[in-house]
């Protein structure tokens, strides 16, 4: 289950997009994500739908990958458009025991699970292509402006990749109690969900104790090296824009363009 | 000239119970004093709990004197203003190799040193290169550091260190957590540094094979510093070693009963080509 999740996974491979600015994938991203939501017409879905596969195209991550991203979100996907099918009110299409399927409830449910599936699709084609590192140093640049505000915005991003850097050793550890428990007589797999619960203590507890001895270590040796937060901090790799990046943006604006003209000039 | 002096040098631990009063005081550093010669490889000995790594930590500006006085490289290391400076002179490299790596790629947790620093970003690649080159893992620099192995790791840590172009470097039980050849790796490296770029090494640790080679050996005990002088003076107290609880090289303790045996052997012997060489001039 936890392996199905593609969403914050990196596929390694040589394209266009995964050499692009990160500033311009989350960016992108988040535009294309709000363009979805602009609209409930057919004609904008089908161009988001062709712009997607475009970018997919560009990208060289094989369709496989993302599609089993969405194995995830089935349930989430059957029950959102479930509800829509059956509790719109509008034009009755079908009707039988209590259910009532209407002409709307049906085009809203259709809708709702392209939004979501281009949703999913859309954001997971940014982390295969975008390095966790990357992704942070591009938060950190885009959300620079915030520090006039007092936001924290370096010791976030700091704490965002330390984080990741973290989640395999921590996994590997979590395996290791769990065996070195197992070892001892500990069930983690039979009984009913509270008795999982309840078997969890025994591994979150020497977990969180080991976490917070690690966390330690780590700030002593981050200190060891001078570090003293993002004051007079320079960058090994500096985000820059560079020509793709710049033709990347133009191509953003002229989507959102063609979506909107798309959405206010057709009937459908 | 001393890149680094202590002079009455004390540090206690201090237990409290959970109202915040005192239950007891352990003292971790006891009254040492010490000088460390610019240029020089010297090693620290000790057994689990003499101080050692309290004392280690105080030549970083991590842990301050309770009484008594660090200077590194001439500074106090009780000054606020000398900290950041304090620490890019005596870089410091850590028992558990995982929990000081901070990047995730092994050239992006080199340059996390000079970053700091405020170095330009082509010298930065720069002083990458150059010390993962020292340390041989230039080949690993686009890896993940979780795929490396404890030794791999290891001298990552110390490229990190060797990046910010520090004076000395001390490293607080670098091999602990490694197994044979991790260790023998790190070791080279760690020589290879003194010798050829001449950066001071303090080197902590309780393995007896790894301090042969040093200029100088403190043996701790207690927080206080038991021996001192050169590994052949300080493995030549055999005696004293054991009451420390401390083992010798396995060579020198060959020497020692063969010599309480009978034969005519000098004192200190630190490898078997010695003992080879030693033995055949017995005959």
């Amino acid at each position: 289950m936890i392996r199905d999740i593609t969403i914050g996974q990196y596929y390694q491979t040589d394209s266009p997009l995964h050499k692009m600015d990160p500033r311009v994938k989350l960016v992108g991203t988040m535009l294309y994500i709000v363009s979805l939501f602009l609209f409930s017409k057919a004609a904008p879905y089908m161009l988001a739908v062709l712009f997607l596969a475009a970018v997919i195209k560009v990208s060289k991550v094989p369709f496989g990958f993302m599609v089993r991203g969405l194995k995830t979100i089935v349930y989430l996907l059957l029950i959102t458009a479930g509800f829509n099918l059956f509790l719109t009110q509008g034009e009755v299409i079908v009707k039988f025991w209590i259910f009532t399927i209407t002409k709307e409830g049906l085009k809203n449910a259709i809708f709702i699970a392209v939004r979501l599936v281009l949703l999913i699709i859309g954001s997971s084609l940014m982390t295969l292509t975008t390095t966790p590192n990357q992704l942070t140093d591009g938060m950190e640049k885009l959300l620079h402006p915030l520090q006039k505000l007092k936001v924290p915005v370096h010791e976030i991003s700091m704490m965002m990749s330390i984080a990741l850097r973290f989640i395999p050793i921590l996994l590997e550890e979590t395996d290791k109690i769990m065996k070195a428990q197992m070892a001892r007589g500990a069930d983690f797999e039979s009984g009913n969900l509270f008795k999982k619960i309840k078997a969890m203590v025994p591994l979150l507890v020497p977990l969180f104790i080991s976490a917070f001895r690690r966390a330690n270590d780590l700030a002593m040796a981050m200190e060891a090296r001078c570090y003293h937060g993002g004051e007079g901090r320079t960058k090994m790799k500096p985000l820059q824009y560079q020509k793709r990046d710049r033709i990347a943006y133009l191509v953003l604006v002229l989507y959102l363009i063609a979506i909107v003209a798309l959405g206010k000039l057709l009937p459908f | 000239m001393n890149i680094i002096e202590a002079k009455k040098v004390l540090f206690e631990y201090i237990r409290r119970d959970e109202e915040g009063n005192v239950e007891g005081i352990t003292t971790a550093v006891d009254n040492v004093d010490l000088q460390i010669k610019q240029g020089d490889f010297v090693a620290i000995l000790g057994h689990n709990g003499s101080g050692k790594s309290t004392l280690a930590k105080h030549f970083n500006a991590i842990l301050y004197p309770g009484e008594g006085t660090v200077w590194v490289d001439g500074m106090d290391t009780q000054t606020e203003e000398n900290i950041l400076p304090i620490r890019k002179e005596a870089g410091m490299v850590f028992q558990n190799p995982d929990n000081q790596i901070i990047g995730q790629i092994v050239e992006e947790d080199v340059g996390f040193g000079p970053e700091n620093l405020g170095v330009e970003t082509a010298q930065i690649w720069e002083r990458v290169e150059e010390s993962l080159k020292a340390v041989g893992m230039y080949e690993f620099r686009k890896k993940s550091p979780n795929k490396l192995s404890g030794g791999q790791k290891q001298r990552v840590s110390i490229a990190g260190v060797l990046a910010m172009h520090p004076k000395c470097i001390v490293l607080d039980e670098p091999t602990a957590m490694l197994d044979p050849n991790g260790r023998k790796e790190v070791i080279r490296a760690v020589r290879a540094l003194n010798d050829v770029e001449g950066i001071t090494v303090i080197l902590i640790t309780h393995y007896m094979e790894e301090v042969i080679h040093a200029d100088r050996v403190f043996v701790m005990d207690k927080g206080r510093i038991e021996i001192e002088g050169t590994p052949r003076e300080v493995f030549s107290q055999v005696e004293k070693l054991k009451a420390l609880r401390l083992s010798v090289p396995e060579v020198t303790l060959l020497a020692y009963e063969l010599k309480k045996a009978g034969l005519q052997l000098p004192d200190g012997i630190l490898s078997a080509q010695e003992l080879v060489e030693e033995l055949k001039k017995l005959r």
